[in-house]
């Protein structure tokens, strides 16, 4: 794509740098940025480096995969890792972060004030922004342990994308503030003479929130607070050596996002807002992009042969009478503009029915067209005693007479209970074809498939091209999409091979 | 029908869009229906591709049938200084406490205020009536946080209400909490047919409930259709290989290997995920909720698409 100015982002020598000491990886929620994390870990680790992950809200099997489902706050080794690295995982514990600051940086009588303060309970049980503060000082304390020669960080599901860089800022502002100082006024200067003008602020101020929140939790603030008041150097001065820490050149920042619009639309704002701090990019990994090998054959034309196939019915008179002749030779014999011809007028229906029964009209319309041919063929004695397309015009059902048609021992009772199954599967919205279906119905499913792969291609195209022409210096790795969910380490080898091959799935770009 | 519908949902299952679709399906002949978002992403705006919107409520859209959709982005530090002037006439005070910082610090910082703001702002609408005694809307439908979030953020007045034991924000906590833990709040789900969402979902459902919040339905978004199954996938790889070539042929298209094989393997793809999503849809319904279906838009969600999904909810029988 002529877009894709910047190129492929090349996974590999990112991970075999031993430059490179931390990767984070954001993006909006859904995207896959757990998995992304654990998945460059495994990789990281089996090409040779000591790897530590911290993941922040793993799924339950993800996490059980690498063996780190038991919240103890602690990186624990991932076992059946191959080669000679090393690979740890922990999952954060924001309380416990806490907990544990509090208690290293407190003596121990205070601690205990500080750790049974009501408001620390709740302010470090996870309120706005304290689980990305707690992520980046579990970063921070990972990178000053030095016993990894590369973190991989996941980052929490934000309400705003990049509130893990703004919330120690915040915390630290708001520590320094003056609003802090007010509070922490009256346990410290007591009645002090010369004070008194700020006194009236104060009393007025805590009349205020005494008002509106209780004496009781207004004086709970005060306590945590003045018990917190030796600790808060120590805080602003880690929040600011993390952020630090994330601009140096040992960081790259992944920014994680699905093929779709707003996940792109988040994953650009990301990339403006990295930029705007200063933080070293690496890429975009663009998760579950679809390809199909088989791209040439457009989602128009698929639909159209789908369609072509689906009109058999009106084939039935005809090979009920010469029950033997294979359909190659009943297509030989059909005349041509007559299939184009029901190719183009059926066209805007199928598309419809393709996603999903329960649209009534197009069946319906189907159904009569159906019927109309069976009425006006010659051989409508033959179509009425076989129960092929009678039966299913009564049912909704379709292309059920097919069957019927080409299996001559389909030809009586389970002709009829084939062309009832499908119906039933209309029925109930899933509109499936069943092994016993003709040849010709499954042919037709591959073809509707295809057009709904091509579809969903398409759509993935347009999303990244508008990323791409706003970013154009964007490195883009692209992770072809799994069918099923990964939860195991053979999963996670695949997306790291998928991660690492970095291009387009075929017939994407 | 519930007054306050919460719609909350596994990040990227679409919850935005649900809610949306919801508030126009609710919003039949003559009714009103308020939209409002609550953590300042303007997802709303961008779905009904307007401008972000300021704090106020305003008309978005016409329902099919006539009925209207009003949308609102609350914003934590506004609805705490409005509220600061309307019950205790504090507007002066209110920019006071912003210059000290107290604002930020109250609906950043401090535990759960934010939350409590938001969710009252919520409960406010629902409550409110206009001059001939009729409720100002006959719904409100939030887009809620994500269900990791969602029964913390809904049940914060509860923990509010026990930080500040008395006093008028205790009052209000409880105020809110009565209205959340009322018949008159449901909160949907929204989740899709893959392992990640739906353990989610089973989760938060588990938390909702032993928070006594109302849990509402459960709804399974972007729902592909099922075209193939196993069983035909394992009928057309076998013998069958050739007959598919040749048919093919017949309709028009090429029935070469280099078009069979990768129309074979996506539909060993496609039969592999039915068969997880017909693994998931039975977890689903373990829970014994009602399951609504939505179909996904292939196009790409978009204005018209959101249409659809609302005319989809109303023949699922919302808004009856």
């Amino acid at each position: 794509m002529t877009l894709d100015a910047a190129g492929t982002l090349a996974i590999d020598p990112l991970l075999d740098d031993a430059g490179t000491r931390i990767i984070v990886c954001c993006g909006s929620g859904g995207v896959g940025k757990t998995t992304t994390a654990a998945a460059l870990g495994v990789r990281a680790a089996e090409r040779g480096r000591k790897v530590v992950v911290l993941t922040i809200d793993p799924a339950r099997r993800l996490a059980q995969s690498m063996g780190i489902d038991s919240l103890d706050n602690t990186p624990r080794r991932v076992k059946d890792v191959e080669g000679d690295g090393e690979l740890h995982a922990m999952m954060l514990d924001m309380k416990r972060t806490f907990d544990e600051i509090v208690e290293a940086h407190a003596d121990p009588e205070r601690a205990k004030a500080i750790l049974t303060n009501p408001f620390y309970q709740s302010l470090s049980a996870g309120f706005a922004g304290t689980q990305e503060y707690m992520a980046m000082e579990k970063l921070g304390q990972l990178r000053a342990r030095d016993e990894w020669d590369l973190i991989v960080v996941d980052t929490p599901p934000s309400r705003s994308a990049l509130d893990f860089l703004d919330a120690p800022k915040r915390l630290g502002s708001f520590l320094d503030g003056k609003f802090i100082k007010l509070l922490m006024a009256p346990a410290k200067m007591g009645g002090r003479a010369g004070m008194k003008f700020l006194n009236v602020g104060m009393s007025m101020m805590t009349g205020t929130l005494g008002k509106l929140l209780g004496g009781p939790f207004l004086h709970d603030v005060q306590t945590f607070v003045a018990a917190m008041d030796t600790m808060f150097g120590g805080f602003r001065t880690r929040a600011d050596a993390t952020y630090r820490l994330l601009q140096a050149p040992g960081t790259a920042f992944l920014v994680v996002a699905a093929p779709e619009r707003d996940a792109l639309r988040e994953a650009a704002y990301f990339v403006e807002r990295l930029a705007a701090d200063d933080m070293p990019l690496a890429g975009l990994v663009l998760n579950r992009v679809h390809g199909s090998a088989a791209a040439r054959l457009s989602a128009e034309r698929a639909l159209a042969a789908a369609e072509s196939l689906e009109e058999t019915p009106e084939e039935t008179p005809d090979t009920a009478d010469h029950p033997t002749r294979s359909p190659a030779a009943n297509a030989a014999e059909m005349p041509a503009e007559n299939l184009d011809e029901r190719g183009i007028v059926d066209q805007e229906a199928g598309k419809a029915d393709g996603r999903g029964a329960g649209v009534p009209s197009p069946e319906a319309a189907k159904t009569a067209k159906a019927v109309e041919t069976a009425e006006v063929a010659p051989e409508a004695a033959a179509v009425a005693e076989a129960p092929g397309p009678s039966e299913a015009a009564a049912t909704g059902g379709t292309t059920g007479a097919t069957g019927t048609a080409e299996d001559p021992e389909d030809e009586d009772p389970e002709g009829t209970a084939g062309a009832a199954e499908p119906a039933n599967h209309a029925l109930t919205g899933a509109d499936s074809v069943s092994a016993d279906d003709s040849v010709e119905r499954l042919t037709a499913g591959l073809l509707r498939l295809h057009a709904e792969r091509m579809q969903v291609l398409a759509r993935e195209q347009r999303t990244r091209a508008r990323f791409a022409a706003l970013h154009p210096e964007v490195k883009v790795a692209e992770v072809a999409a799994l069918p099923g969910d990964v939860h195991d380490l053979a999963g996670l080898r695949t997306i790291g091979d998928r991660l690492a091959a970095g291009g387009s799935p075929a017939g994407a770009a | 029908m519930s007054r306050l519908q919460v719609v909350s949902g596994k990040g990227g299952t679409g919850k935005t869009t649900v809610a949306a679709a919801l508030a126009l399906a609710l919003a039949t002949e003559g009714r009103r229906t308020l939209l409002v978002e609550v953590e300042g992403r303007q997802g709303i705006a961008q779905l009904f591709e307007t401008e972000a919107f300021p704090y106020e409520e305003r008309k978005i859209a016409v329902a099919p049938g006539g009925g209207e959709v009003y949308a609102l982005a609350i914003d934590a530090e506004r609805a705490l200084l409005d509220y600061l002037q309307m019950f205790y006439k504090l507007g002066g005070a209110g920019r006071a406490l912003k210059k000290l910082g107290a604002i930020d610090f109250a609906t950043t910082i401090a535990p759960g205020v934010r939350d409590v703001l938001l969710t009252g702002k919520a409960c406010e609408a629902v409550r409110r009536k206009n001059k001939q005694g009729a409720y100002a809307y006959d719904y409100v439908v939030m887009d809620a946080p994500p269900t990791g979030r969602i029964t913390r953020f809904l049940n914060v007045n509860d923990e509010v209400a026990g930080l500040a034991k008395i006093g008028p924000i205790h009052n209000q906590a409880q105020a809110v909490m009565r209205v959340l833990k009322s018949p008159e709040t449901a909160v949907h789900l929204v989740t899709l047919l893959e392992e990640m969402p739906v353990q989610e979902t089973v989760d938060g459902i588990a938390e909702l409930r032993g928070a006594e919040l109302p849990v509402g339905k459960v709804i399974v978004n972007m729902v592909r259709p099922h075209v193939l199954d196993e069983a035909a996938v394992r009928a057309v790889t076998g013998d069958r290989r050739k007959e598919v070539a040749r048919t093919l042929t017949r309709a028009g298209v090429s029935g070469s290997a280099k078009l069979v094989t990768p129309l074979l393997e996506q539909a060993a793809e496609h039969a592999e995920r039915v068969e997880l999503e017909r693994e998931q849809r039975a977890v689903l319904g373990t829970l014994g909720l009602t399951t609504h279906e939505l179909p996904l838009i292939g196009e790409g969600m978009d204005l018209a698409g959101l249409y659809r999904l609302a005319s989809e909810l109303r023949k699922l029988g919302v808004g009856e």
